[in-house]
């Protein structure tokens, strides 16, 4: 695909992968390379951000995103606070809004806002003069997560364009699905969906991906193997009866996996429930799983996210050398 | 190898609607040959002379009510293979709601080593859709259909919940599983015995509109609509019902529907007297409903006939009507009221034969069902015009509990074999 380079983006937030075009998606990733090197050397603090307060506003659970934000922000040499507002002033009444203008009135620079509720991180966006990080909004957009794992792909593969991913599991209630979508559809990757129709949300093949709910059709041939965590909490309940059948039928082990290429990779946004959606076997399997790589590329990524979005306040300057 | 030889029968094939004259030859389990060119027995054969009777595909019954396991005081796998041989019929699918009911696959294997050995007619099951027939937790029906369960359905449970259906449709459709629905609005028929009108009134029954039933066919093809699943509407029992069916399957919906006898041979009147063998799930209709229901077989509209044989012992009758259970046993009574409509001239006979044989075998992918060469030997012979009065106390089910009992039909089963062997031999008490 031939494209104008990119230099910077074009909002000064990032909400979702919808609306990014391939030369920024391509200029994100090339950043991202670069932080791949600055992290894996010994001198792991840059100062580009140095004086820049960001803070991490997490409305829902995190260990991982936000520990990898919260790095991303500290080599850069920015000050970097987290709060989680669901047990702080929520608690006390206090509207998304309101929170949203105090955090805005301490002068932050850049928000990375988590929140369970589908497009509460674009309002917030709204509201406040600084930029605004979509740390994961509902079961509509995780960008970050999107990015790291187009990474890794490319990293490993050279490419992304023409490789078949398959994205299997609960795709239904998964942010993390929608964002992959969106970007593998836009950087002209294949994309299949493997699921139990009822985790199949409606029209989803107007993304532009095939739909299959068995999983060795859907691995045929594939280039990518991405599962998705199946939420314990949901598995109870009437969408899929049982994790012995889940894993069964929508579980990757070594047997369904011959399916796909032989080189194909194995992908996890984690946490992963081992015997549920994947075997230990093929997750553990250091020439075939990605799933470590990931965390790494998420920093990475993390950094050229922060850096890219706080360039207008440092008068356009590369990245950390 | 054992060879049968069936001279001179009246062959009937509904699924390629061949009725002709001749013989049909069996060698082990499977059909060898067949057609008006075998007049003469080879010389190695066991040859039964049909005198011109009728010889078709055996029945295959898609309801019964298995009682074991957990009910074998009203009947056992043995005495339901043995009541389903003597009314021609050469498989059975039992439903799931036995106890332990049928949501796991231990069960279906359960069932599956029985009835290896009885080795009478065939018998297959249906899972549960939901665990415990609890509308509300989808069963494993991946690993049950893996095991053997051939469609879903809570039995005589409707799935009442809308979201729940859906889920079930939805879930059932992965696995390219047909989903069997008691269509029954179970809100307006809570404590109901009887169809509200003026019978019911009169005999001061709680009752239901006959609505109930189309309401929660009206509701479930929207889903199905929504979803894409397969889905059968069990034991039809309005005209309105199957008006929307009609409409359905018009549509272009990969549905279908079965009904049993006592919905085309019976109305409300039977619950004269208080009459509790007479008592039905669904329960019977107006007699404008049952001619609905004729015409809908006519019509092709209603695809399949089943017994919904239902064996109920004295301590579950014999109770005042409200308290009685519902149910009438009707495995062997399926052929001789079925055959009723031919009689009268409402449908043709490989018409009629259809929707007991080739229909049902289709749906569930079942074997048998039809005549075919190298096909297995599962054949009924039976004397069409032969007159004779239903008896409950001479049936085979240990269950006597028929709402036929005393009705004059016409139609008697003399000989049923299964993968070539003789389940059934009424030549020589007939």
């Amino acid at each position: 695909m031939i494209m104008p380079a990119a230099e910077s983006l074009s909002s000064r937030h990032l909400i979702g992968i919808e609306g990014l075009s391939p030369a920024e998606i391509e200029l994100l990733l090339d950043l991202s390379d670069h932080y791949v090197d600055f992290n894996r050397s010994p001198n792991k603090k840059g100062d580009a951000l140095r004086g820049r307060t960001i803070i991490n506003v997490f409305f829902e659970n995190s260990t991982r995103t936000r520990t990898s934000f919260e790095l991303a922000g500290k080599r850069l040499g920015a000050d970097v606070i987290n709060i989680s507002p669901e047990v702080s002033s929520v608690r006390k009444g206090e509207t998304l809004l309101d929170t949203a203008l105090t955090l805005d009135a301490m002068h932050a620079d850049l928000l990375v806002v988590r929140h369970p509720e589908s497009g509460a991180v674009g309002l917030i966006s709204q509201k406040v003069r600084c930029s605004v990080v979509n740390g994961g909004d509902g079961a509509h957009e995780h960008p970050t997560q999107a990015l790291l794992d187009a990474l890794a792909i490319r990293r490993r593969k050279g490419r992304l364009s023409g490789l078949v991913v398959a994205i299997c599991g609960d795709i239904l209630h998964s942010r993390v699905a929608r964002s992959n979508m969106i970007l593998l559809r836009t950087m002209g990757a294949e994309v299949r969906l493997v699921a139990p129709p009822t985790l199949l949300p409606t029209e989803v093949e107007r993304y532009g991906v095939s739909i299959h709910t068995d999983l060795l059709e859907g691995l045929k041939d594939a280039d990518i193997v991405m599962m998705l965590r199946l939420q314990q909490e949901r598995m109870r309940g009437s969408f899929v009866p049982s994790t012995a059948e889940y894993f069964r039928f929508f579980g990757l082990d070594s047997i369904k996996l011959s399916m796909a290429k032989p080189d194909a990779l194995i992908m996890h946004p984690g946490p992963m429930n081992r015997g549920v959606e994947i075997d230990s076997d093929v997750a553990d399997d250091i020439n075939r799983s990605l799933i470590q790589e990931q965390v790494e590329m998420g920093v990475a990524v993390r950094m050229a996210c922060l850096d890219l979005l706080t360039r207008h306040l440092r008068g356009n300057k590369g990245p950390a050398e | 190898m054992k060879r049968i030889f069936f001279q001179n029968a009246r062959i009937l094939d509904p699924a390629s609607n061949l009725d002709v004259v001749g013989g049909l030859l069996v060698e082990g389990s499977i059909i060898a040959d067949f057609g008006p060119h075998l007049d003469k027995a080879p010389a190695d054969a066991d040859v039964i002379d049909c005198q011109g009777l009728c010889l078709s595909p055996g029945l295959v019954d898609i309801r019964v009510h298995l009682c074991e396991p957990g009910e074998e005081h009203k009947e056992t796998i043995d005495g339901l293979s043995a009541a389903a041989a003597r009314g021609g019929i050469t498989t059975v699918v039992g439903l799931p709601n036995t106890d332990p009911p049928i949501d796991d696959a231990a069960v279906v294997e359960f069932v599956a080593r029985r009835a290896r050995e009885v080795r009478g007619v065939k018998i297959f099951v249906y899972g549960a859709a939901t665990r415990g027939f609890d509308g509300k937790r989808l069963t494993e029906m991946g690993l049950l259909k893996e095991a053997g369960a051939k469609a879903f359905t809570d039995g005589d449970v409707a799935i009442a919940d809308a979201i729940m259906m859906r889920r079930v449709l939805s879930y059932a459709s992965g696995f390219d599983a047909l989903v069997i629905q008691h269509p029954e609005e179970p809100t307006l028929t809570a404590s109901a015995v009887a169809t509200e009108g003026e019978y019911a009134t009169r005999l001061g029954l709680p009752a239901a509109p006959s609505a109930a039933e189309v309401i929660m066919v009206e509701r479930d093809m929207r889903l199905v609509e929504m979803t894409g699943a397969r889905y059968h509407a069990a034991h039809i029992s309005t005209g309105a019902a199957a008006k929307e069916i009609a409409a359905a399957k018009r549509r272009g919906l990969d549905v279908t529907a079965d009904t049993a006898p006592v919905y085309f041979s019976l109305n409300e009147t039977e619950l004269l007297e208080y009459r509790t063998f007479a008592k039905l799930s669904p329960p019977l209709r107006s007699e404008e409903d049952r001619r609905a229901i004729v015409q809908a077989l006519k019509e092709g509209v209603i695809d399949i006939i089943a017994s919904d044989h239902w064996p109920q012992d004295q301590e579950s009758k014999r109770l005042p009507f409200a308290q009685a259970n519902p149910g009438t046993v009707g495995v062997e009574t399926l052929l001789p009221v079925s055959l009723e409509l031919v009689h009268r001239g409402e449908i043709e006979l490989l018409d009629l034969l259809a929707k007991l044989t080739v229909n049902p075998a289709k749906l569930l992918d079942l074997p048998g069902g039809t005549l075919t060469q190298g096909g297995p030997a599962d054949i009924v012979l039976f004397d069409i015009d032969r007159p004779f009065c239903i008896d409950a106390d001479s049936l085979s089910s240990k269950s006597k509990n028929s709402a036929f009992d005393g009705r004059p039909v016409q139609g008697l089963v003399i000989v049923t074999m299964v993968d070539g062997r003789l389940v059934y031999d009424g030549r020589k008490t007939g």
